[in-house]
């Protein structure tokens, strides 16, 4: 499973002899850039091999060997194969490394996480500011010297829980039964926060000039963080000049919990759960994408019958994502519930059947390496050919009745242009937006993983670019799903569901992996770093919404205000995944 | 002409509207309750299901189905009137658990101090734990389960001790008679295998 995939196509190294080198730690792969000739390089990449896509680009703390890395993925839109390229600087302050956002757009919002999470500077970065923690946070909190408030050991489990595990609160042992820590020179009462200066001044320097006419003010409107169109809590800083959008800029971090350290804290297994919370609409497709990572880590078979449950598993799951994508698309354009609650009933019917298989609606914690957690019983089998064969292609069909030719919404959405092919790419966007840009890039197809390739669909390809076509294909994805769903349910074998016995300790050997699976939002990518302990040294997510959102600023400016509202519906996003 | 599509839209749900009568209807004329029976609400879950969908919580509740998982207890088997957990405070609960709500305290012998396995004192932070089950999976002893009762809501902080974690074998075999019978299976084997092998006299050294 590993060897196709790892498989390198080209060779950096012999094209930039001295400048590269193939990389040589046992367990790796892919090519080490010095990074004085990093953007060289890189735009050799991309122009002479043909990698538009930068997938994933996130930083890598070696604290032991004194090193910050930062390390780059890229795949082609056309299929095949990744290429992973990486870059190193000496861990002092500060560490700087030149920026590649004017070859992938994409990095823009991925390199301010980096410099927000790990502090590395990204010289040549157009506005590199915080994006999820708040201006004038202290300290870099993935980096392995950073502690968090309550901090109790390095990785789980404590020893404080057993055999001697007296349960006592984490702040009964401050003293004043909490973790509050200032930095030095700093008083809370006269604090103002400074990281709104640089927010407005980036909507200044980023702004459209308007041409001619009349001499108008512009006007700074922050949208939410709570308005109901964000579907939680993003908040959008927008200069408008009458209703048209000049200028924007995305806040996030509202909802962040530094997802990645909990991981690093905790053992393989442990992180599996923690997964359901990213994108909580599909945990199916979460626990999916970790488990193919870990799994390629350790270079393990799936049993043949999980392989299909969890196809079935992850395609209702993009089934009732698109469904709720349309009801809650429909809902922000003014329709409040009709074609949501349309939309909720098949949601709800298949909710019923994760809760009967995996033991929760929506926090499914399915999926083991190896297989999945338990089997599904006869009945809850029949119930999902039911709903397959019998009742969701024609619910689809209703849903497409009652909606696709409403004048209010075809006047809403046709014609609204979201996004172009190359932008897409440049930007990094992945899933329907892409597709529905004309780009074909499905990784089901283009680089398959589990049993994808066995089976026989279409990647749902729209090519206007408009926000219809955004909602259209929608879907066909659905259809395309039922098409995948129907084969699995007829071909699925029986025999055991996991391929390991079951174990709470998993041996994973050293290495790093990058796995990534096609969410229903686009591409979820992990990124395992594993040093053959019980937890991952790195453990990365590579979250289809934050990526996405990377394009929201090109996709509205100089578009209406109104139309922000629907835009930022067409991108899907799910802040427990935006802001991890 | 312009209009149309919003007619089409209306006619589906002008559809869905008689829907709903027409399945209380027919269900009235067969004399079956559609509403607050486990038959109706059985039907409104099935493909089958038309009209109103609602499940009115709280004089309605959803079937819980067997692998539905909420917060953990602790499994104990009455013997000559007292409780006797079946934990051994092994500990592999709490290794698992990934928010690591889970605290025991082991037993140890008063008299050489050795360690005992029997918990003398088990936590659970209700309020930490995520309900993701690891404990109730990984446990050898089947003395961990999840719990059904979601009603738990309280004004304070919920770190439930051993006494209120303590629910007998008989509600475990209440909410989950599948699991249940399947272990209660899996041990009688073990143990008709090991008295067979008691029995039967050990094949000699050859």
């Amino acid at each position: 499973m590993a060897t196709a995939i790892e498989t390198q196509t080209v060779d950096l190294a012999a094209r930039f002899p001295g400048k590269v080198s193939a990389e040589s730690r046992p367990g790796y792969s892919g090519f080490v850039v010095e990074k004085e000739s990093l953007l060289e390089v890189a735009k050799a990449v991309r122009d002479e091999f043909g990698y538009d896509l930068l997938a994933a680009l996130t930083g890598v703390d070696y604290i032991e060997q004194n090193k910050m890395e930062v390390v780059y993925h890229l795949h082609k839109t056309t299929g095949g194969p990744k290429l992973i390229f990486r870059t190193q600087a000496d861990r002092v302050d500060p560490i700087e490394i030149p920026s590649v956002t004017p070859i992938w757009a994409g990095a823009e919002y991925q390199e301010r996480e980096a410099y927000d999470l790990l502090g590395i500077r990204f010289t040549g970065h157009p506005d590199l500011r915080r994006i999820l923690m708040w201006e004038g946070f202290e300290g870099h909190p993935l980096r392995k010297d950073w502690k968090e408030a309550f901090y109790e050991e390095e990785i789980k489990p404590y020893k404080s829980r057993w055999p001697e595990g007296k349960h006592t609160y984490a702040e009964f042992k401050n003293p004043f039964r909490d973790n509050l820590k200032f930095p030095p020179n700093f008083d809370p009462e006269k604090y103002e926060p400074e990281g709104e200066k640089d927010l407005y001044s980036s909507l200044e320097r980023f702004s459209i000039k308007s041409e001619g006419g009349l001499k108008t003010d512009h006007v700074v409107v922050n949208l939410g963080p709570h308005h109901p169109s964000t579907h939680g809590v993003l908040r959008v800083a927008v200069t408008l000049e009458g209703e048209t959008v000049m200028g924007l800029k995305p806040v996030m971090g509202y909802l962040h919990r530094n997802h990645e350290k909990i991981g690093e804290r905790n053992t393989f297994l442990q992180i599996m759960p923690y997964t359901d919370r990213l994108d909580y609409f599909n945990s199916m497709s979460n626990n999916f994408g970790y488990a193919v990572t870990i799994e390629r880590l350790m270079n393990i078979p799936v049993a043949e019958r999980a392989e299909y449950i969890r196809v079935i598993m992850a395609e209702l799951s993009r089934i009732q994502n698109h469904l709720v994508f349309i009801g809650m698309l429909i809902n922000d354009l003014g329709s409040m519930f009709t074609p949501a609650f349309y939309a909720f009933e098949e949601r709800e019917l298949i909710l019923d059947i994760f809760e009967a298989v995996a033991g929760s609606r929506m926090m499914c914690n399915y999926f083991r390496f190896g297989g999945v957690a338990r089997d599904v019983p006869e009945e809850q089998m029949q119930k999902i050919k039911d709903l397959v064969f019998d009742r969701l292609p024609f619910k689809i069909d209703e849903m497409e009745r009652l909606l696709n030719q409403n004048e209010v919404l075809v006047g809403r959405l046709k014609g609204i242009h979201v996004l172009n092919a190359e932008d897409a790419v440049h930007y990094s966007v992945t899933g329907p937006v892409l597709r529905a840009a004309g780009v074909p890039y499905d990784l089901r197809r283009a680089d398959p993983y589990s049993i994808y390739d066995r089976f026989d669909f279409d990647v749902a390809l729209r090519h206007n670019g408009d926000m219809y076509d955004n909602y259209l294909i929608r879907f066909d994805e659905m259809r395309q799903s039922l098409r995948i769903l129907e084969q699995a349910l007829k071909q699925i074998p029986g025999g055991p569901i996991n391929s390991q016995k079951p174990n709470y300790q998993v041996k994973v050997p050293a290495g790093e992996a990058y796995g990534r699976v096609e969410a229903p939002k686009g591409e979820l990518g992990y990124y395992v770093v594993s040093t053959g302990k019980q937890n991952p040294y790195r453990y990365h997510v590579r979250p289809p919404s934050f990526v996405n959102l990377t394009a929201l600023e090109k996709m509205c400016v100089g578009k209406k205000i109104q139309d922000f509202v629907a835009l930022l519906a067409m991108l899907d996003i799910v802040m427990g995944e935006l802001d991890r | 002409m312009y209009g149309l599509g919003i007619l089409k839209g209306l006619s589906v749900t002008w559809k869905r509207f008689w829907d709903t009568y027409i399945d209380d209807i027919s269900w009235a004329l067969t004399g079956k309750k559609r509403y607050r029976t486990e038959e109706g609400i059985k039907h409104r879950s099935s493909k089958n299901t038309r009209g109103i969908f609602t499940v009115q919580y709280p004089e309605e509740r959803l079937i819980t189905p067997e692998e539905f998982r909420f917060v953990p207890f602790l499994v104990y088997e009455e013997k000559d009137g007292k409780k006797e957990p079946r934990c051994t405070a092994c500990g592999i609960c709490s290794k698992v658990c990934p928010p690591q709500c889970i605290w025991i305290v082991r037993s140890s012998d008063p008299v050489t101090g050795k360690p005992v396995s029997t918990p003398a004192e088990f936590y659970i932070d209700m309020d930490i734990c995520m309900n993701c089950g690891f404990c109730a999976e990984y446990c050898p002893f089947d003395a961990i389960k999840m719990d059904h009762d979601i009603d738990i809501a309280s004004y304070g902080r919920s770190v439930y001790n051993l006494e209120k974690l303590l629910k007998p074998v008989s509600y475990y075999a209440e909410i989950r008679p599948l699991n249940y019978n399947a272990e209660e299976e899996e041990r009688r084997a073990k143990e008709a295998a090991k008295a067979a092998r008691t029995a039967a006299p050990a094949t000699p050294a050859a």
